[in-house]
């Protein structure tokens, strides 16, 4: 499809708009600062599924700085983390073939490894391991932020992301659901 | 519903006449010299530096007082939870232990952990005033031309400019998809439980992925016809030209890069320690 850069600039744009006002407006907070259990992640991650990599990567950065500089100051490391996360989604959307309209039994199995890993490698690796190198924070405290953070979004993105694209699926016509009466 | 919180202010003032890129060098050297440095010295003379900014930009403390409000609050539970996980951080970073006094068990307060702890407020405040000024003496419209000014690829810089432009669009859309629902009996308030709200959530979210979906399809149909993406440069509607204090100050944080770094780095790191 020609149109399919134009769209993915645009999915960006949309998608960075959508992380923004999800992690600004409809955040629940864990207990721990720095570390909100949000919805802005399922959404990057349904963005990463139907939009690939570089959307994934992109739209959660620019999301994530623009929502840290709103507040006053941008956390580097985890907004870096955040790419990292859609990056690995999107990496696996060549196997969620959601576009078809099918979510069924491997697709999800798909979705629920892609963001097991992506939140491993994003939140208990990147973001504490830059936070210690860089921001010299101290390293009991960062894990347990990744962890909470890893635990909190894995959940998250699985279930109201999984949710998010099964109804989309319902949305679109599957080939081959026509049936000879 | 006005976007409130990306909010630009427009006044005049030198840093309003600024070019965008200028002020977008500015926050990334600020960002960036405060990230990496853990100086004192750097860490104070950035302080001094971001607060007179702040002033020379004439916007009062009042048209930003939410956000000060929230700085302040994170920095002091920011405070409390560096300590209470790890009150012997300092004293390791540093190498040296001056006890002050006892509290119990292994909470003791000592003077390299208050200073450490010193030493990251520090950081939150400096990038507090630096990024409330480029937001708010920066067009929206000029942020994406500043990017693209700055080597981001266009097209990038176009996704940039079109989540600031949607950003309200898309608040209002997720407000009334909200009240509507709500409207249906689907509750999302403080009351009710964890567990419940997020399954309402998705009654919410789920209208909103779907027209956010639809209008990237709008949106992308318009520029495909307007040949977006066609030619390897484009220009900006909104781009100002660089005038001689623009080159100033980008030479001025050119240098305070550079001196900030190598002073952080004199001692074989980045920390400042004023103990041995």
């Amino acid at each position: 499809m020609k149109n399919d850069s134009v769209q993915k600039v645009v999915a960006t744009g949309i998608g960075a708009a959508l992380f923004f006002v999800l992690a600004r407006f409809v955040a629940i907070p864990s207990g721990i600062p720095n570390t909100n259990i949000a919805f802005q992640y399922a959404i990057q991650a349904v963005f990463a599924v139907l939009y690939g990599p570089v959307v994934g990567c992109l739209s959660g950065f620019i999301g994530h700085v623009l929502t840290d500089m709103s507040w006053g100051g941008v956390w580097w490391t985890w907004a870096f983390a955040t790419a990292v996360y859609g990056l690995i989604v999107g990496f696996f959307a060549k196997k969620i073939n959601i576009k078809d309209g099918n979510f069924s039994k491997n697709e999800i199995i798909t979705f629920v490894v892609a963001n097991l890993i992506a939140n491993a490698v994003a939140w208990i690796l990147v973001a504490p391991i830059g936070d210690i190198v860089i921001y010299k924070e101290d390293a009991s405290l960062v894990f347990t932020q990744g962890f909470v953070a890893a635990a909190g979004d894995f959940i998250f993105a699985v279930v109201i992301g999984g949710l998010l694209l099964y109804g989309y699926t319902k949305t679109i016509a599957k080939s081959g659901s026509l049936d000879k009466e | 519903m006005a976007n409130k919180v990306l909010n630009y202010i427009p006044k005049d003032s030198f840093m309003h006449r600024l070019s965008g890129t200028t002020k977008l060098i500015v926050f990334l050297t600020f960002s960036f010299l405060c990230g990496l440095s853990f100086d004192t010295r750097v860490l104070l003379f950035l302080l001094v530096l971001s607060i007179s900014c702040f002033f020379l930009s004439h916007i009062r403390l009042s048209e930003v007082k939410l956000m000060s409000m929230f700085l302040v609050v994170f920095i002091v539970m920011n405070f409390i939870l560096l300590f209470i996980f790890n009150p012997n951080y300092g004293p390791e970073l540093y190498g040296s232990r001056t006890v002050l006094f006892h509290i119990a068990g292994r909470y003791d307060v000592t003077l390299e952990q208050l200073f450490y702890q010193f030493n990251v407020s520090l950081k939150y405040v400096i990038g507090f005033p630096v990024a409330i000024l480029f937001i708010a003496t920066t067009n929206p419209s000029e942020f994406a031309s500043s990017l693209s000014q700055i080597g981001v690829p266009y097209r990038i810089s176009y996704s940039v400019s079109l989540a600031l432009r949607y950003i309200p669009d898309i608040q209002t859309d997720y407000h009334e998809i909200a009240q509507s629902q709500e409207a249906r009996g689907v509750a999302l308030g403080k009351d009710v439980k964890i567990s419940e709200r997020i399954k309402n959530s998705v009654k919410i979210l789920m209208p909103l992925v779907l027209t956010s979906l639809n209008r990237i399809d709008e949106i992308a149909n318009s520029m495909q016809l307007r040949s977006f993406g066609k030619n390897k440069k484009r220009t900006w509607y909104m781009q100002k030209k660089m005038t001689a204090s623009d080159y100033l100050v980008i030479a001025f944080c050119v240098v305070l890069f550079v001196v900030g770094m190598i002073i952080t780095n004199q001692g074989g790191n980045n920390l400042y320690n004023p103990f041995i």
